[in-house]
């Protein structure tokens, strides 16, 4: 079958109302930071797209009391039937200035417009309409007839969704009666300095939400902080270890959503066609920064070769490059580092023995690019099948039996998501209970909703975010 | 009369449904409130820990997967064996914690009822903490709790069997098994609850009781790459930051729990059964 040509169809990056400088966001105003500024790139260009102003320590501390103050003198006090409307207003502001957003997020982090447009913003926005009508509802969540904040949150969110993980985090922080102050991942602040702007226009009151720049030592004296209450963080299992070892012994209450190697699961009486379509999304949304990606292919050994044939003619047909154009599938790899990590680690695939296939696509010269990799004939002990790749790279592995199926998938330290691809409903629902993770897609890959909760078992973190259930985590419950 | 010898006990521990005597071969006396030797304990060492781990990790999937009426039943049966022991719960209490006969036997009747209000929650924790999620799209999501697995209990110095019960039971109800180090001065109500587990329903290596000290075993219990959580109530306030720490490595839940030990006779809630649970949603699309 022939590959169409597309013409390019570029989306203008005027609309990210781009700013020479941006600055952090305390106690209701952009401020100066006193901590060494950053410069912000275009992964997929490499160039230079604003000066970012960050914290210092003392930034961190001026925020903390700012958002404790805002905790104490009006946040907490407010009825929920309030607070539900300001979080209904930034939902709104989400939605109208959502283009800004998606160009200026696709911008600062190299993912696909189609993405951003599509899934990352509306989703945000959603996060903020779910929690809003909790605000005024909790004694219903389950949790007590009288179910308190926290008080202040320390909110530390990864470059890979920058504006969801802050709705992730912000809007049931808000909803519960807590004030926050959250740190973006050091590549991608823009967007999180764009919703403070947003939280300017919808009055919120100042020091409920304060948005601090910086790198990672940022991230711990915000952790480290005595006079916060709860830390919330999504990011590597290394680093969350590291919060949690921090954090012991403090009466701070600690939620943590960290990495992944989920197996995707295809057994021969799947709908094949369908099931490539969530293999390609499982493992090539978003480059494959996805904690919750599907990069454990576990294919029943009686299709495996048709399974790869497909596979690679799919993925084959995927475009990668610049990520404001709205045909492209692929975007940039967030920063050089993660480029270089990538690289590693397909290293050791074909170091170890895996066979490697990489999409003939053709690559962007400038900018940080991965082509789609696919790895065939991959044992449980190499590092592919073990380590977080976190990029489009997919690991195929074999199984014969239902049993052998579960076996190697629950053969991992994480915990956080699998899929399972088959017509059998009674095997759906007897390997969804045999799994251990945190979310089953079921002949469906990466569905995300504010009312389904996400979270990991074992290493990939505990607590959950959306549903009744992700309010516990805010809850002095 | 003549003058009878009464029959003396050693006192073992409780490891995968056998009773066997610590593998370091350690004792240590245990006096009663007064200090006058009652026994001699097993002193439990971190070989018993590793082995208790191995059997509460062989017993889950069985336990896990009985079904929650199953569940309700083995508990409650628990119950009922504990009544039929009641007089010498209430000695070894009185003895232990040195309360009045009157004390002691509210105090094990507190046990007992305790005991039946978990056995009830089994087929009640998932309808009442689960949910189903009305996502934006064609899809059935539904969320689930599921125990989290082996959970390493250090179970409370003072109150040695209410407290022993409230710390082990939610464990058990919630589908989890336990690796409990018991009170070190007051095991004897420890040991005999083991016999009253391994003579109702109970499958061997759910719940493994070892006799010891929280301060020797309680860190080899939260840095093993085995035990899914842990519960510090038993350990000195001062260890438990420790304790955290040694958790974190393997990203273990670990309980928060008071500075002091609570009063267990107050009314319990869910707080407990919903640390050992965790929630999985599932996603299946709609369509004809």
């Amino acid at each position: 079958m022939p590959v169409f040509e597309y013409a390019p169809a570029p989306e203008s990056r005027a609309i990210a109302n781009l700013k020479d400088h941006y600055k952090p966001f305390v106690n209701g105003e952009f401020v100066d930071g006193s901590g060494e500024p950053l410069k912000t790139i275009n992964p997929a260009t490499e160039e230079v797209l604003a000066e970012v102003g960050t914290a210092s320590k003392s930034d961190v501390d001026t925020a903390v009391k700012a958002a404790r103050k805002a905790y104490g003198s009006v946040w907490s006090k407010m009825p929920g039937t309030e607070r539900a409307k300001y979080l209904f207003r930034i939902a709104r502001l989400i939605q109208e200035r959502s283009r800004e957003l998606a160009v200026l997020e696709s911008l600062d982090n190299g993912k696909p417009i189609k993405e951003s447009r599509d899934s990352d913003v509306p989703t945000a926005a959603a996060h903020f309409f779910y929690h809003a009508g909790w605000a005024d509802k909790l004694e219903y969540a389950g949790y007590g007839p009288n179910p308190r904040p926290l008080g202040v949150a320390g909110q530390i969110i990864p470059w890979n969704f920058p504006l969801l993980m802050l709705a992730w985090k912000i809007a049931p922080a808000l909803a519960t009666g807590n004030t926050v102050v959250l740190k973006p991942a050091e590549t991608t602040p823009l967007t999180a300095l764009v919703f403070a702007e947003i939280c300017q226009q919808a009055e919120l009151p100042p020091g409920v939400v304060n948005i601090l720049p910086g790198a990672g030592d940022i991230g711990a004296s915000l952790v480290e902080h005595g006079d916060i209450d709860k830390i919330a963080f999504t990011g590597s299992t290394e680093v969350g270890k590291a919060i949690q070892r921090q954090v012991a012994g403090t009466p701070k209450k600690l939620t943590l959503e960290l990495g992944g190697k989920a197996a995707n699961i295809v057994f021969d009486d799947a709908p094949l066609d369908q099931a490539i379509e969530g293999i390609v999304n499982g493992i090539f949304f978003n480059q494959g920064h996805v904690c919750c990606a599907g990069s454990r292919l576990l294919v029943q050994e009686s299709i495996a070769e048709e399974v790869l044939e497909k596979l690679r003619y799919r993925v084959s047909t995927l475009r990668i490059g610049d990520p404001l154009d709205k045909n492209t599938d692929i975007g940039a790899i967030n920063s050089a580092e993660q480029l270089a990590k990538i690289r590693g680690l397909v290293e050791s695939g074909d170091a170890e023995g895996a066979q490697r296939w990489t999409s003939p696509c053709p690559v962007p010269d400038r900018g940080f690019f991965f082509a789609p990799t696919v790895f065939a004939n991959v044992h449980q002990s190499m590092r592919i099948a073990r380590e977080e790749i976190f990029g489009p790279v997919l690991s195929v592995l074999t199984f014969r039996t239902p049993d052998e199926a579960v076996a190697k998938a629950n053969n991992t330290p994480y915990g956080l998501s699998a899929g399972i691809w088959t017509e059998k409903g009674s095997r759906i629902l007897w390997m969804a209970n045999q799994l251990r993770a945190g979310v089953v897609w079921a002949n469906t890959f990466n569905r995300f909703d504010p009312a389904a909760p996400f979270g990991g078992y074992q290493e990939s973190g505990f607590g959950r975010e959306g549903g009744r259930t992700g309010l516990e985590g805010y809850l002095n419950v | 009369m003549s003058d009878r010898i009464s029959v003396a006990k050693t006192y073992k521990l409780y490891v995968g449904g056998k009773f066997p005597r610590s593998e370091s071969g350690r004792v240590y006396p245990v006096t009663d409130a007064k200090g006058k030797f009652l026994a001699n304990a097993a002193h439990a060492s971190r070989k018993d820990v590793r082995d208790a781990v191995v059997a509460a990790r062989k017993a889950f999937p069985g336990w896990s997967a009985a079904t929650a009426y199953n569940r309700g039943q083995v508990l409650y049966r628990v119950a009922e064996v504990l009544e039929g022991r009641r007089d010498q719960f209430v000695a070894e209490v009185s003895s232990s914690e040195g309360l009045a006969a009157k004390k002691a036997e509210s105090i094990v009747d507190a046990a007992i009822d305790r005991w039946v209000w978990y056995a009830g929650w089994t087929d009640k924790i998932a309808s009442v903490l689960g949910s189903a999620n009305p996502v934006a799209g064609p899809y059935f999501s539904f969320t689930v709790p599921e125990p989290t697995g082996v959970v390493g209990v250090l179970a409370p110095q003072a109150s040695s069997l209410l407290g022993l019960v409230e710390v082990l039971a939610p464990v058990l109800a919630t589908g989890s098994t336990a690796v409990v180090v018991s009170s070190a001065e007051r095991p004897l109500p420890a040991i005999t609850l083991s016999e009253v587990l391994a003579t109702s329903d109970v499958p061997g290596g759910v719940a493994n009781i070892l006799t010891g000290r929280a301060s020797e075993l309680g860190p080899w219990l939260a840095s093993h790459g085995d035990v899914n959580a842990l519960d510090p109530t038993g350990a000195a306030p001062s260890d438990r930051p420790e304790l955290a720490r040694e958790a974190a490595n393997t990203v273990k839940r670990v309980l928060t729990v008071p500075e002091a030990e609570p009063d267990w006779t107050a009314a319990p809630d869910l707080t407990r059964l919903r640390r050992y649970l965790e929630a999985k949603t599932v996603w299946h699309p709609l369509g004809v």
